[in-house]
């Protein structure tokens, strides 16, 4: 049988491409679909912590993280949308006006 | 080496894979069906750790919805081309931002293998599971005493959600688009 | 019957409030009928207060009421809570019945002002501070009603505040006062310092044991508390606001600068007697101050042609007579005074007032004359009052005074020389009365044509305050006849529970010398008579027969005369050692002290932080992905030191 450290070193490296995909996306699709990526590592992670101490609840948690994310995404959408209709474009460092 | 560890090494490989080629990707339509993959296999890997009802569920609203989505609107907002994003940047400009990223992975790694977790027992193969562990009837008894009220509460966040993006995507027609050219002309 | 007291100056608030808060929305009569009334309503429960005090025995009376407790700081505590005493109920009488009458003339008198509703707000609000000036319980409370009165002071003065001079005067009269205010506020200090409390009941039983009698403590603590009485009351150094303060409504001069506030530091000095008493020597400059000041400002009014100016002086020299008797301790001659002052100044006031009605706002003497026959109830009313305030035996000024320049030879801490100059000061004050009524209403009429067509007899509502006014001055010195004549002074009888303790140290005082033969006092108040009499007869040789003589005298002593028309050059005296210094040192600090070194000192400060947060804000670049970055690579350091720390 695999241990469930094999299964959290997964998650952890997703979690970590993720991180990676934030930084260095400029499309905010993709940017977005990278934290999508770090919510599902999170979820592994969690859904082996639960199988490792036998506790059901952890998958429950996923459950409403899915649905969390499902949300996200819709909204997240919407916004992407809206930002390309005022900009006309998708590159992050374009949407700077907050600065100084 | 058995079936089980084949089974997760493969899949491993194609998870993570499938994360890196998304996020290389400059072609989104491209990124998302890389994203698709990563999922099927972590989708595996749920399976294999008894998470039979999640996994499916991560395939069926992940994979079959959400990503879905995600096309829809790459193909609203035309987005075949990437030039509109620039010129590429450099490995070397993003070379903190790697090792940023590889550094968190080795922190999580040590922590994972080193004795940090010792009082859980992580290291180890897995236990044995109790009879019916991670099936549907399992998983909904819970959802629908212990954890009801946060169950009932996602379904308000769902409906929030809903309206705010049929607000926020909406056209307004009051508003003139493009604030941009206007200003710079008067 | 205690449980009733705090509704005299509640009246006088109420009607403040409403007439405040519906400023310029009610109808003027509305205004002037909530404003007396809510006065009259005050005067009436005075009068119930007055005889419920009456009717108790004579050792027992005192009637105290605490509403709530005001300031509770460790040791220190100060109520909202009122005291009825013989004093403050002479006091509350005076204040809403004098009060009350001028807000009667008022009606007539601001017929045509704009604003009305303001007028008599103000007038109510001072009416409410005045009643708890005089009825609170302790220092402090008092102090309320003390600022008060000089805030409703500041706001009537100027209360044709368009004008110019209106404004200055105001501002002059505020400003004075709350020089005079500091050293009251440090007389508190040392007492409360001293004794732990500022409840007048316990500050008076306790002080004897807490102060040494004629000690350095006491006496600076009774300076202090004098000063501040001779900011409020218009004595030496700190008169100088008064006669501005003519700037004023004429009814407000009568009310204010006349009959009530201005009588508030010989109120203060007559409630704190026990400390006084304690302090000979303090005792011994007020006399000095307030017979210097009788005199001096008598002199000014010898030469002012004003007719307000000339009330004005006289009412800073009646005031130094009131002080003069606290100096000698017979404190309750000094409140039989402010009670008679109260009367006939208001009443002179009132009655220049309506001469100024009459003569369409002129109030330069030189051009009045021969108004007897137009003002036959103005005239008549005026001649009560002058011969109050000269002392014709018989008029209610006469017993006062005379009271006063008796105490002044007879008191234990009297003498000669301050009965001499009050002596000469009372000829002094008959002679510019009836030089003021000689030129206003007798002699040529010098008022050009049109005012002289317009001149006519005031309203009802003005001329009948006047008539019960007359009626007052003539009758109301009768509660305090003096022993000479065979009465007993009933006056000094009702103060006697306040006086108690300076009545016994005065009586132990006594036995030493020998003074207080009749013969004396007989002979003293015949030569005042006499002098008084001499004095009027000059006034009317001059003023009246041969007026040439006036002028003649006027060139002879064209210095003095020169010296006394402007006041002793003492507004120039001020300005050049006190008021310039003060520009020149604010200049100082304004331009100096504050631009340069502080402003300095704050913008150098705020520039170099504009430079360094100007370097730093470069930071913000608005790109998201930047953010990220720094945000992980603080939780790659964080989850670092928690591993590996």
């Amino acid at each position: 049988m695999i241990s469930i450290s094999s299964y959290v070193i997964v998650a952890a490296v997703l979690f970590g491409i993720g991180t990676l995909g934030v930084l260095i996306s400029r499309n905010i699709i993709i940017l977005f679909m990278s934290l999508e990526l770090m919510l599902n590592a999170a979820s592994l992670a969690i859904i082996a912590f639960s199988r490792e101490l036998n506790v059901i609840d952890g998958h429950v948690f996923v459950f409403l993280i899915l649905a969390v994310a499902a949300a996200e995404a819709a909204v997240g959408l919407a916004m992407v949308i809206t930002l390309f209709r005022n900009k006309e474009t998708l590159n992050i460092d374009r949407f700077n006006l907050m600065k100084w | 080496m058995n079936l089980d560890a084949v089974i997760f090494i493969i899949s491993a490989i194609v998870a993570v894979l499938g994360a890196s080629m998304m996020i290389f990707q400059r072609n989104p339509v491209m990124a998302v069906l890389s994203f698709m993959v990563s999922l099927l296999a972590q989708a595996v890997l749920y399976i294999q750790l008894d998470a039979l009802f999640l996994g499916a569920v991560l395939i069926i609203v992940y994979a079959g919805a959400v990503l879905v989505l995600f096309l829809f609107v790459i193909m609203l907002l035309n987005l075949r081309t990437t030039k509109e994003l620039g010129p590429s940047s450099s490995l070397m400009r993003h070379l903190g931002k790697y090792f940023l990223s590889f550094l968190l992975i080795m922190e999580f790694v040590f922590i994972i293998k080193s004795s940090f977790f010792k009082g859980a027992s992580l290291v180890g193969v897995m236990n044995m599971k109790p009879e019916g562990f991670g099936t549907v009837t399992s998983v909904a008894t819970l959802l629908f005493t212990k954890y009801l009220y946060p169950f009932e509460l996602t379904s308000i966040l769902i409906l929030v959600a809903i309206v705010g993006a049929v607000v926020m995507a909406r056209k307004d027609k009051n508003i003139d688009r493009p604030t941009e050219n206007k200003l710079g002309k008067n | 019957m205690s449980e009733y007291l705090f509704l005299v100056p509640l009246f006088p608030l109420i009607g403040f409030l409403i007439n405040g808060l519906l400023l310029g929305r009610l109808p003027r009569s509305m205004i002037a009928f909530i404003a007396c009334v809510s006065v009259g309503l005050s005067f009436i429960l005075s009068l119930f207060l007055f005889f419920g005090l009456k009717a108790m025995p004579p050792e027992i009376r005192i009637v105290e009421q605490v509403l709530f407790n005001w300031i509770i700081a460790g040791s220190f505590h100060a109520n909202i809570g009122f005291m009825l005493d013989p004093l403050s109920a002479v006091m509350i009488m005076v204040v809403s019945g004098v009060g009350f009458l001028i807000h009667i003339y008022s009606i007539g008198y601001m017929r045509g002002d704009t604003g009305y509703g303001r007028y008599f707000a103000y007038l109510n609000l001072f009416m409410f501070s005045m009643l708890i000036l005089v009825l609170a319980d302790n220092f402090l409370f008092m102090f309320v009603g003390w600022e008060g009165v000089g805030l409703c002071s500041y706001l009537l003065i100027g209360f044709w505040f368009e004008k110019k001079s209106a404004s200055d005067a105001g501002k002059k009269a505020f400003i004075t006062n709350r020089v005079g205010d500091f050293g009251f506020l440090l007389g508190m200090f040392i007492i409360f310092w001293q004794v732990g409390s500022l409840n007048f009941t316990e500050v008076m039983a306790s002080a004897p044991q807490v102060f040494v009698s004629g000690g350095v403590l006491i006496t600076v603590t009774c300076l202090l508390l004098f000063f501040g009485a001779t900011g409020k009351s218009a004595q030496i150094p700190l008169y100088v606001w008064l006669p501005d303060a003519m700037e004023g409504p004429t009814p407000v001069s009568a009310l204010i600068h006349a009959a009530t506030m201005v009588t508030a530091g010989v109120y203060m000095i007559v409630r704190t007697n026990v400390l006084f008493i304690m302090a000979p020597d303090a005792l011994m400059v007020v006399a000095i101050i307030g017979v210097v000041t009788a005199f001096y400002a008598a002199t000014i009014g010898l030469a002012q042609n004003d007719i307000k100016r000339v009330l004005a002086y006289s009412t800073i020299s009646q005031l130094g007579y009131m002080f003069l008797a606290c100096g000698v301790a017979a404190f309750s001659a000094g409140i039989f005074h402010l009670m008679t002052h109260a009367f006939f100044k208001a009443l002179l006031f009132m009655c220049a007032g309506s001469v100024i009605h009459a003569m369409s706002g002129q109030q330069d003497m030189r051009y009045m004359g021969g108004l007897k026959k137009y003002l036959p109830i103005t005239f008549l009313s005026m001649l009560m009052a002058t011969f109050a305030i000269s002392g014709i035996p018989g008029f209610s000024g006469f017993f006062s005074k005379d009271e006063i320049l008796w105490k002044s030879f007879s008191s234990p801490f009297g003498n000669y020389i301050l009965w001499a100059v009050g002596f000469i000061t009372a000829g002094l004050t008959a002679f510019y009365m009836f030089r003021l009524i000689y030129l206003t209403f007798y002699g040529k009429e010098r008022m050009d044509e049109k005012t002289k067509a317009h001149i006519h007899e005031s309203p009802k509502s003005m001329t009948v305050p006047l008539i019960i006014l007359a009626i007052l001055s003539v009758i109301g010195g009768w509660v305090g006849l003096p022993h000479l004549f065979g009465f007993t002074n009933n006056f000094e009888h009702w103060l006697e529970p306040v006086m108690r303790k300076t009545n016994q140290i005065i009586a132990a005082r006594r036995i030493n010398e020998a003074v207080g033969e009749t013969g004396i006092e007989w002979g003293l108040m015949i030569a005042t008579v006499a002098l008084v009499l001499i004095s009027i007869y000059f006034a009317y040789l001059i003023y009246n027969k041969r007026t040439e003589l006036a002028t003649s005298l006027r060139e002879k002593f064209s210095s003095v005369h020169k010296l006394l028309l402007n006041k002793y050059y003492i507004d120039e005296f001020y300005g050049a050692i006190v008021i310039r210094p003060l520009i020149y040192f604010s200049l100082f600090l304004w331009k100096v002290i504050d631009v340069a070194v502080i402003d300095g000192f704050i913008n150098g400060m705020a520039s170099s932080y504009d430079d360094v947060s100007g370097t730093l804000r470069t930071m913000q670049t608005g790109r998201v992905r930047t953010y990220a970055t720094i945000f992980l690579a603080g939780v790659v350091i964080i989850i670092a030191y928690m591993v590996f720390y």
